[in-house]
């Protein structure tokens, strides 16, 4: 009754514990879905075999240590076999582990089976930001690193979301399965969002499958997980996860911006209109290997800031942005920008950080190269 | 197991003049790629390797001929051989690993088959076959045409299969005591070996100006050459084994018990013909 | 001409033992000179040649480790930008693996092996030195990469293309050739040390009488002739891939990048066993000495090394579960790593065994084969909660996994290369290690090593991904707690460095029998052992093994 007891009570602190160590952010988190409640549970349960494990193995050996030690004046036994115990802890093991691969194999199965979807969704990793695209609604965007400069370099104070937060978040909706569709357009990068329990490789030219259902609305944080250069730390993965009608609502939102966004193709701009709106673009997307001030990091990385070849030859410079440079970092841009954008973002160039070329790029000209 | 004679070797400045023949050779040709300078340090290179390798070699010559070696040590070069023979079929069972991932895998998924086939959403007019002739990306150009493994490929498995036989005769020879007989049969072996070099030699002509088999071919290109590449440098430099070994016969080195040299040089050339064996299965026929 | 070929030369020699005198006299011209080192064949100045390689490349790759836990004691970008904190991250996986840990077992094996099976030297002398000089020639080659335009390696130790390929600085082909000159040094000294084992046993000693040193370290030369020529043939590839515009590692031409990481995980897996193994070995004979009884279950050590060894090549995708294996193939890679297990759970328990009811006394060597023991266990561990593939997916790239690692290396790998060391000083110098000090260095590295990876474990669950100069802030307190812990155990690394150099100038005289507990073979020779031992093999009939 005693050691009932004494049990329970060691129970009782070990999950009081659990709960603490979670909490504090010790520990794995259980997520919301169902899958990661599953790798949650694995997890524990493989955590606790291992710690039963160590605390007999330990206990034996800190015994022996302290009960035969010579300054005690223990004298050594000659025993140095014994086949029945050999067998014994070759097969204890073998059963623990048995038993263990059984609702790992079950969860596992469950993680793979991404049939009958009820949204697509096509994640693209770019050096250093991803790329979302709800595939049947036509709605396509980037999503950048929302932390300020300052902050890292740690002129501000850091946010409470510092390093995790962006521009724009993925949203899904809750309660449906969502497809994943991870690809990449350079390197390998990982999607990840530990609350989701999803972490798949985006490898360039391949595409990988992961599904996931929401069960609570929310904002849930997560980071590439693949060494993917430089940026790697800087490339977060921010999920907001919202009820079918908000998400309903949100859908025809964006469609309105897109279209808004990407219309003006065939009006005349304005030299200033074009900076502004490249100087943006640029910042977003291009700085991190241009560098803000146009420098880049030679020789992994040109300088666009004085860089005569761009300012001499405006047929290339359209080229390199437009269609990218195959086998580079440099990525072609027509897939993911809008001609009003790629106008813009080249006419920044061509009259930023002292180029003064004053060349005026139309988004039609743009336009009239992407689908002549 | 230790006999009491087992000869070590006094200090000697080959090996660390080896060490860095090698990375005059490897940083030299690393110099070549990167910044396109400095083509004189691989010949360098390479000549400071072979003339090392020479006279370490010699000065293994000479103890054995002095009679410094027991069977002790002729079981330590045996092991030795043997092993660096593994270490040689692992590193061509990468290479064709390489090919069978990419042909048994790969392929079929970038085309929509299998556990990952969702990767054809990337390439909707990609159509796997193999040899590949039309690569996923379209601006990847795949070979016009393949070589075909009945003409110049069977020629050449014949010459090596021969001249392993010749080889073996010409080693049997050698255990009688035949001497004319051995060098007869290695010379053959020999210009069997040559041959199969030359002939490769125009095999890769034809295929970079005739059918457009390149390294930059797509993927049947590269692993193309990466295996027929690799194992034609592994026959040129069995060859030049075999030539010293013929060398060495003429000067009389080989008696009819004691002659590991050359049979290390004949385990090394059945080595690179079994390779090849596989080669012409994987590489040219299927 | 004659059907016969010409007799044989005339001996120059008689049938001498090692070292005619003519040899000994070339010898006896160097000894003096600086030309010593350089040129020796000797098993004993290479394995000491391969020891202090393997020490500095420590403190370097060490160096570098402390650059990165610096950046990382507080988030923010503080001490270095993240181009050169990835270098560091890389140089650093790369040296200690490389660099640091395989060459100090090698070194231990030149030293050991000929005098624990009672040979004259190593199989093939000349060529040991060889496989030495290749290393300091592709290391320095390897740290001048970072002096280059755009930097050095920066793409993980793992290297996977295309990160490593086509997006990768231009120094890249220095790294693949300096890596291919590590890879023939690995090979040549693992034919090495195979030749030795197998053919220069003394007469008497049967495979099944040799020490376990001696065995793991057969085993893991097999291993390393296995698996190195994989390494170069994967960068090989990537050469081309850079270089030629082949496709291996690019779908457009259609190859695959994950092609690279099976190629490299073949190698990847069973390398890290490489490091393992002979520490194993290592463990073995210091825990019967200290304990003063037979190592438990001698034969079922071997036979769970050898397991060890062919389960390593079935394992390798347990490092790609989040790359999008098929199903079929995550279960098998999942099935076959949990085995690995059970024959590391019977080296364990053995061990343990051994200790019960023994007779134990805690010198230096054997307070580190004890840490080991315990801290090792912890990291198999956590390597078996890696193994359970759908866990992977959270563990898998974050600090749970660098904790993992770290705990069978750092307080694995290298604490049972300082058990011995420890163990073997006084055979090395005739003098015993300085046995406050050691203390000094023992307490302080666990202590050290445990604040140092203890917290990464956490980190890494709360969902800190590796890799990274700058983190989120609630990760901030166990990077703060690895970074003084780096720290502490770092520095602690300098006492070690002393108790070695003090040992190595003078000390308590040791005995042939350094250790009361002692046994084997090396024992019974001389302390310091004589430049050459046992050149007439002694005859081990009768002689009592382990
Ligand atoms: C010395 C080196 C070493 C050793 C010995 C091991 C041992 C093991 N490792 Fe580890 N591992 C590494 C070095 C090592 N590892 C490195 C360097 C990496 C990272 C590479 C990189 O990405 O940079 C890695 C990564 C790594 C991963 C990939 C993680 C990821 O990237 O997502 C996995 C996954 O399965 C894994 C598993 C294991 C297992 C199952 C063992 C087993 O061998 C452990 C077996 C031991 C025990 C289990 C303890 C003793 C046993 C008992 C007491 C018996 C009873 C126990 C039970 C039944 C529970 N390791
Ligand atoms: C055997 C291998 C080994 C060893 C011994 C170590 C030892 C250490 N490692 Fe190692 N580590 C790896 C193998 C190893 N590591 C690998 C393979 C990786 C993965 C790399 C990758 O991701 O690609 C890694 C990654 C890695 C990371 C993750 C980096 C990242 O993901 O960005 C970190 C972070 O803390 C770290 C820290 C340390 C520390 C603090 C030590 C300490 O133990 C070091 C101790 C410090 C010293 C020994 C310094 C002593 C010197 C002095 C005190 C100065 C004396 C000065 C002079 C003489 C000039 N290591
Ligand atoms: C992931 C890194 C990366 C991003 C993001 C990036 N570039 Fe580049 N860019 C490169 C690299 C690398 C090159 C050099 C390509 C080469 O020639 O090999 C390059 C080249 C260029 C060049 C040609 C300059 C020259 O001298 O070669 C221009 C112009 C350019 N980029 C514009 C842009 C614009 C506009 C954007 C944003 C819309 C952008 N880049 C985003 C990496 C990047
Ligand atoms: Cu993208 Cu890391
Ligand atoms: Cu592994």
């Amino acid at each position: 009754m005693r050691k009932m007891l004494v049990l329970a009570a060691l129970m009782a602190s070990v999950t009081g514990l659990s709960r603490a160590a979670r909490a504090a952010g010790w520990n794995m988190p259980v997520g919301v879905t169902e899958v990661s409640r599953d790798v949650y549970g694995l997890h524990m349960v493989i955590f606790w075999i291992c710690v039963i494990i160590g605390v007999i193995v330990f206990g034996i050996m800190f015994y022996s240590l302290f009960r035969y030690r010579r300054s005690k004046g223990a004298q050594a036994a000659h025993f140095h076999e014994h086949t029945t115990v050999e067998v014994f802890w070759t097969a204890i093991p073998l059963l623990i582990l048995v038993a263990m691969a059984i609702p790992a194999t079950a969860t596992l199965k469950d993680m793979y089976d991404a049939s009958e979807a009820e949204l697509d969704v096509m994640v693209t990793g770019h050096q250093w930001r991803w790329h979302y695209h709800y595939m049947g609604e036509d709605i396509t965007f980037f999503s950048n690193l929302d932390t300020p400069r300052e902050q890292i370099d740690g002129t501000a104070e850091k946010g409470e979301n510092y390093l995790l937060e962006v521009d724009q978040p993925l949203v899904l909706p809750v309660g449906r399965k969502v497809r994943l569709l991870m690809t990449s357009s350079d390197v390998i990068h990982s999607w990840w969002v530990p609350d989701l329990a999803v972490k798949k490789d985006a490898v360039p030219g391949f595409v990988n499958e992961a599904w996931t259902r929401i069960d609570e609305p929310g904002i849930y944080r997560g980071q590439c997980a693949e060494l993917c250069g430089k940026d790697h730390a800087f490339m977060p993965v921010v999920v907001q996860a919202m009820e079918q009608e908000a998400f309903d609502t949100w859908l025809a939102e964006r469609k309105q911006e897109a279209a808004a966004a990407a219309s003006g193709v065939d009006r005349e701009w304005k030299l200033e209109e074009l900076v502004e709106r490249g100087e943006k673009v640029y910042g977003s997307i291009c700085a991190s290997c241009h560098q803000a001030d146009g420098q880049g990091t030679p020789p992994t990385f040109p300088a666009l800031a004085g860089n005569q070849a761009m300012m001499d030859d405006l047929d290339w410079h359209i080229d390199v942005v437009v269609n990218g440079v195959s086998g580079s970092a440099m990525a072609a841009f027509s897939g993911t920008l809008n001609p009003v954008d790629l106008a813009a973002v080249i006419t920044y160039e061509r009259n930023a950080w002292g180029n003064e070329t004053g060349d005026v790029v139309q988004p039609a000209e743009i336009q009239a190269l992407i689908d002549p | 197991m230790s006999g009491g004679s087992y000869y070590v070797p006094a200090s000697s400045k080959w090996p660390i003049l080896a060490g860095l023949a090698v990375g005059l050779f490897m940083i030299g040709t690393g110099i070549l790629l990167v910044f396109d300078t400095g083509l004189v340090l691989v010949p360098i290179g390479v000549v400071a390797i072979v003339a090392v390798m020479a006279l370490w070699f010699r000065d293994v010559i000479k103890e054995s001929r002095s009679g410094l070696y027991d069977d002790q040590m002729d079981r330590s070069f045996r092991w030795g051989m043997a092993w660096f023979i593994f270490s040689e079929v692992m590193f061509f069972l990468a290479f064709f690993g390489a090919l069978f991932y990419v042909r048994v895998f790969a392929l079929p998924w970038l085309d929509g088959e299998g556990a990952k086939g969702v990767s054809a959403l990337l390439w909707p007019d990609f159509a796997a076959s193999w040899p590949l002739m039309s690569p996923p990306d379209s601006n990847v150009a795949g070979p016009k045409e393949v070589v075909n493994p009945w003409q110049l490929p069977l020629v050449n498995t014949l010459f090596l299969v021969t001249s392993s036989i010749t080889l073996t005769l010409s080693h049997e020879a050698l255990k009688e005591g035949h001497r004319d007989t051995t060098r007869n049969c290695l010379i053959l072996t020999l210009v069997l070996g040559v041959l199969f070099v030359c002939v490769q030699g125009f095999e890769y002509y034809e295929a970079y100006h005739h059918l457009g088999i390149t390294l930059q071919a797509g993927i049947y290109g590269s692993t193309f050459f990466l295996l027929t590449g690799f194992h034609g440098a592994h026959v040129t430099i069995g060859a030049i084994i075999l030539g010293v070994m013929l060398w060495r016969i003429q000067k009389g080195h080989f008696s009819e018990h004691n002659h590991f040299g050359f049979e290390a040089a004949a385990w090394y050339w059945h080595f690179v013909d079994v390779v090849w064996i596989g080669l012409f299965i994987f590489v040219y026929v299927f | 001409m004659a059907p016969n070929l010409p007799p044989k030369a005339p001996l120059e020699h008689s049938q001498s033992v090692a070292g005619s005198p003519a040899a000994h006299e070339e010898e006896h011209h160097y000894r003096s000179g600086p030309l010593r080192w350089l040129l020796t064949t000797n098993h004993k100045e290479i394995g000491t040649l391969y020891l202090i390689f393997s020490l500095s490349m420590f403190l370097i790759g060490g160096v570098m480790a402390l650059v990165v836990r610096l950046e990382l004691f507080q988030p923010g970008l503080q001490m270095v930008q993240p181009e050169f904190f990835n270098q560091m991250t890389t140089m650093h996986g790369l040296i200690m693996v490389f660099g640091a840990v395989m060459p100090a077992f090698v070194g231990l094996a030149n030293w050991m092996v000929p005098l624990q099976i009672g040979a004259p030297d190593m199989a093939l002398p000349r060529l040991n030195n060889f496989s030495f000089w290749l290393l300091p020639i592709a290391f320095t080659l390897l740290l001048a990469t970072l002096l280059m335009p755009g930097g050095g390696p920066n793409f993980g130790w793992t290297f996977y293309a295309p990160l490593s390929t086509t997006y990768a600085p231009p120094s890249t082909t220095f790294f693949i050739f300096a890596l291919h000159m590590a890879g023939i040094s690995s090979i040549l000294g693992a034919i090495n040390i195979i030749a030795t084992i197998l053919n220069l046993r003394a007469p008497g000693m049967r495979l099944m009488d040799m020490t376990l040193f001696v065995w793991t370290w057969l085993i893991t030369a097999f291993l390393l002739i296995a698996v190195m020529p994989v390494l170069a043939g994967v960068i090989t590839m990537m050469l081309l891939d850079i270089n030629f515009g082949t496709s291996f590692f690019n779908a457009a031409g259609g190859g695959d990048p994950v092609l690279f990481q099976h190629l490299f995980w073949f190698f990847g897996h069973p390398e890290v066993y490489i490091m393992i193994l002979p520490a194993f070995g290592i463990v073995s004979v210091i825990v019967p000495t200290f304990a003063r009884k037979r190592l438990f279950g001698y034969a079922s050590m071997v036979y769970a090394t050898a397991s060890i060894a062919i389960l390593s090549f079935l394992v390798w995708a347990h490092h790609m579960f989040a790359v999008g294996l098929p199903l079929v193939a995550e279960l098998f890679f999942m099935y076959t790593t949990m085995l690995i297990a059970v024959p590391t759970g019977v080296k364990v328990f053995n061990w343990i065994t051994t200790l019960f009811r023994g007779s134990i006394t805690f010198e230096t060597p054997m307070l580190f084969a004890l840490a080991f023991i315990v801290l090792f266990t912890i990291g198999g561990f956590s390597g078996l909660m890696l193994a359970i593939a759908p866990a992977d997916f959270q563990y898998h790239d974050t600090y749970f996994v660098v904790a993992h690692f770290h705990y069978v290396l750092v307080p694995g790998a290298v604490f049972s290369i300082m058990a011995a060391v420890y163990y073997w000083l006084p055979k090395w110098t005739g003098h015993y290690p300085d046995e406050r000090i050691g203390r000094w260095h023992f307490w302080l590295s666990v202590i050290g090593v445990n604040l140092l990876f203890f917290p990464m474990h956490f980190a890494g669950l709360a969902g800190m991904p590796r890799r990274i100069p700058d983190y989120a802030l609630q990760f901030a307190d166990f990077n703060m707690a690895s970074s003084i812990g780096g720290f502490l155990f770092g520095f602690s690394q300098l006492l070690f460095v002393w108790v070695i150099v003090k040992c190595v100038r003078g000390g308590a005289k040791a005995p042939a029998k350094a250790w009361e507990g002692a046994s084997d073979l090396e024992w019974t020779l001389p302390s310091p052992a004589p430049l050459h031992t046992f050149e007439t093999p002694p005859d081990l009939r009768g002689f009592k093994f382990h």
